[in-house]
């Protein structure tokens, strides 16, 4: 990644961040940047003008109670939320400057990789669940190195290179999130979006998940949506927190958990709701 | 105990009794019809049945290898042309359309298999043996192929619409385009269940007799093309059950006990398939 050759985005931070970090912010490049988004499903609106930006190499985490619209915003940034026929996006989406609407979806997605709530490997082999996305991309590259090079970066290949053509279900939840992991980063993203991914795990495979995504940084860009606040809190360098489809607060999350401007912010870290 | 209560008691000894006696009826209808087939027709199965073609008329023995091999074409041919049809309209059905013209399609598919085989024999003859002036191996299998395409169309589009989204969401987000999604990810996801219902189809049409009668009517000897009238196991039962001749009325109940260890064979198939589990797990 050069880092240095990206343009540097001036990010439209909301009120109510500080000065200092504000130009903190502002000093790095900025991976993609979310402008005046307003969402709909239906006549529902769920998202209400939010003004955010991914930064470079490093993890942005969206927090906020149930229905907050953090999902939803992430499912934005890869165009998932098309796969929902009634819904309807406004606003500005920009991947390194350049407006993701008016990209092909299919290269979009693979720039843009996703990793779901629940483990959702497909039916296949976990080598072939790995090589899925080279082969469906046409790629030139030799299938068992990169399916190789995936599974470390996603710290799984010691625990299944000796069965590598047993079937993904075999593995535990834990493994099939961190398989799922592999799978979107073996096309090489440059923006990996993560919805929830230890929802539906247990601590340790949760804590194992965490300590990859601190690795991956250095490999792609992250935005991770969570509930859990400590999460956030452990594994992001910016955090935003966002209530019934507004953002309230966007900071670095070292400031945002510990001097958050918006009393609303504060009562959810805090624990008084949500 | 009070008059009352023993009232209810006895209903509901009543009630179980009936319920238990009408499951063993039902089963056992099965059971006797599988009996008499071989108590009549058991003894006239032996290798001339599959090998020789039928006796002339006054003659003893004498086989049904013709309407066998008939049969096995006319189900080919008819899963040639009604299986792809059903099965890529049951993708459309279950992947691409809205759910207006979904609504539309599924309850124009229910319609047609509601349709009398009959009423799909005459459409067939009209259609494919009228113009031709002769009955052919390929208007009956055009009439059978017409009875599979609503059911594989439906089961294929019930087994398509039980893959979990979150499989077509992971390989959408991998940049898989939706028919890339479709044809490597929910299909193979799916197929045990799609196999499954094709079996259930072909065993299905396999039987039917009213849509051959005036398709591909029948023969005494190998058919001599596609193009030309075919014997076939249900015509040939037809056929041989109201002949005047005892040893004609042996073969046809040999023929239906075929037939019924066909079906039976295909079910059991199906149900293999099937119990060794769905591809992808309940989450």
């Amino acid at each position: 990644m050069h880092a240095s050759a990206r343009p540097v985005v001036s990010v439209n931070i909301p009120t109510g961040v500080s000065a200092m970090s504000r130009e903190a912010a502002a000093a790095l490049p900025m991976r993609m940047t979310i402008s005046k988004v307003n969402f709909y499903y239906g006549s529902k609106q769920t998202l209400f003008d939010v003004n955010m930006a991914i930064a470079n190499n490093k993890v942005t985490a969206l927090i906020g109670p149930s229905g907050c619209g953090k999902s939803t915003l992430l499912r934005t940034f890869n165009r998932m939320h098309e796969t929902v026929r009634s819904s309807r996006l406004e606003g500005e989406i920009l991947l390194d400057g350049q407006n993701i609407m008016a990209q092909d979806v299919t290269q979009l997605r693979r720039r843009v990789g996703m990793v779901f709530q629940r483990p959702n490997p497909f039916p296949k082999s976990i080598f072939d669940n790995v090589a899925y996305g080279l082969k469906i991309n046409g790629s030139k590259l030799p299938l068992a190195e990169a399916v190789e090079k995936s599974l470390r970066h996603a710290a799984l290949w010691d625990e299944v290179k000796d069965h590598l053509h047993k079937s993904a279900y075999e593995l535990s939840g834990g493994q099939q999130q961190r398989l799922c992991i592999a799978r979107a980063l073996a096309v090489e993203p440059e923006v990996l979006l993560l919805d929830e991914p230890c929802s539906a795990l247990d601590p340790i495979s949760t804590a194992k998940i965490e300590e990859l995504l601190v690795q991956l940084k250095d490999l792609c860009t992250i935005a991770i949506v969570t509930h859990n606040m400590q999460q956030a809190a452990r594994v992001s360098d910016f955090t935003a927190f966002l209530l019934v489809g507004q953002l309230i607060e966007f900071n670095a999350t070292p400031h945002l958990f510990t001097t958050p401007s918006d009393p609303r912010t504060e009562a959810y870290i805090t624990g008084r709701f949500g | 105990m009070n008059a009352r209560l023993r009232w209810r008691k006895f209903v509901s000894g009543f009630m179980l009794t009936m319920t238990g006696v009408c499951t063993a009826v039902s089963v056992a209808v099965l059971f006797f019809i599988l009996g008499y087939l071989v108590y009549h027709g058991g003894a006239s199965i032996n290798w001339n049945f599959f090998t020789k073609l039928p006796a002339p008329v006054g003659e003893t023995g004498g086989g049904m290898a013709n309407a066998i091999v008939g049969s096995a074409k006319l189900l080919l041919l008819a899963s040639l042309f009604g299986v792809p049809i059903g099965f890529l309209g049951g993708i459309y059905l279950a992947e691409f359309s809205g759910s207006s013209v979904g609504f539309v399609v599924r309850y124009a598919a229910d319609l047609l298999n509601g349709v009398p085989s009959i009423v799909i024999g005459i459409f067939a003859y009209a259609l494919m043996v009228l113009p031709f002036k002769h009955y052919s191996t390929f208007a009956g299998a055009f009439a059978l192929g017409l009875m599979m395409i609503p059911i594989t169309l439906r089961s294929t589009e019930e087994f398509l619409h039980s893959v979990p989204r979150a499989l077509r969401e992971g390989s959408m987000a991998l940049g898989a385009s939706k028919w890339r999604t479709i044809a490597s990810v929910v299909v193979p996801a799916a197929y045990r269940g799609i196999i499954t219902a094709i079996l259930l189809a072909l065993a299905r049409v396999a039987g039917e007799t009213a849509p051959l009668l005036f398709t591909a009517l029948s023969n005494r000897y190998w058919s001599s093309g596609w193009n030309q009238p075919t014997a076939s196991l249900p015509v040939m039962i037809f056929t041989y059950a109201i002949a005047p001749y005892d040893d004609w009325h042996r073969q046809a109940w040999a023929a239906g006990l075929v037939l019924l260890g066909l079906i039976l064979v295909v079910n059991i198939l199906a149900r293999a398939i099937l119990a060794r589990g769905s591809a992808v797990p309940r989450s």
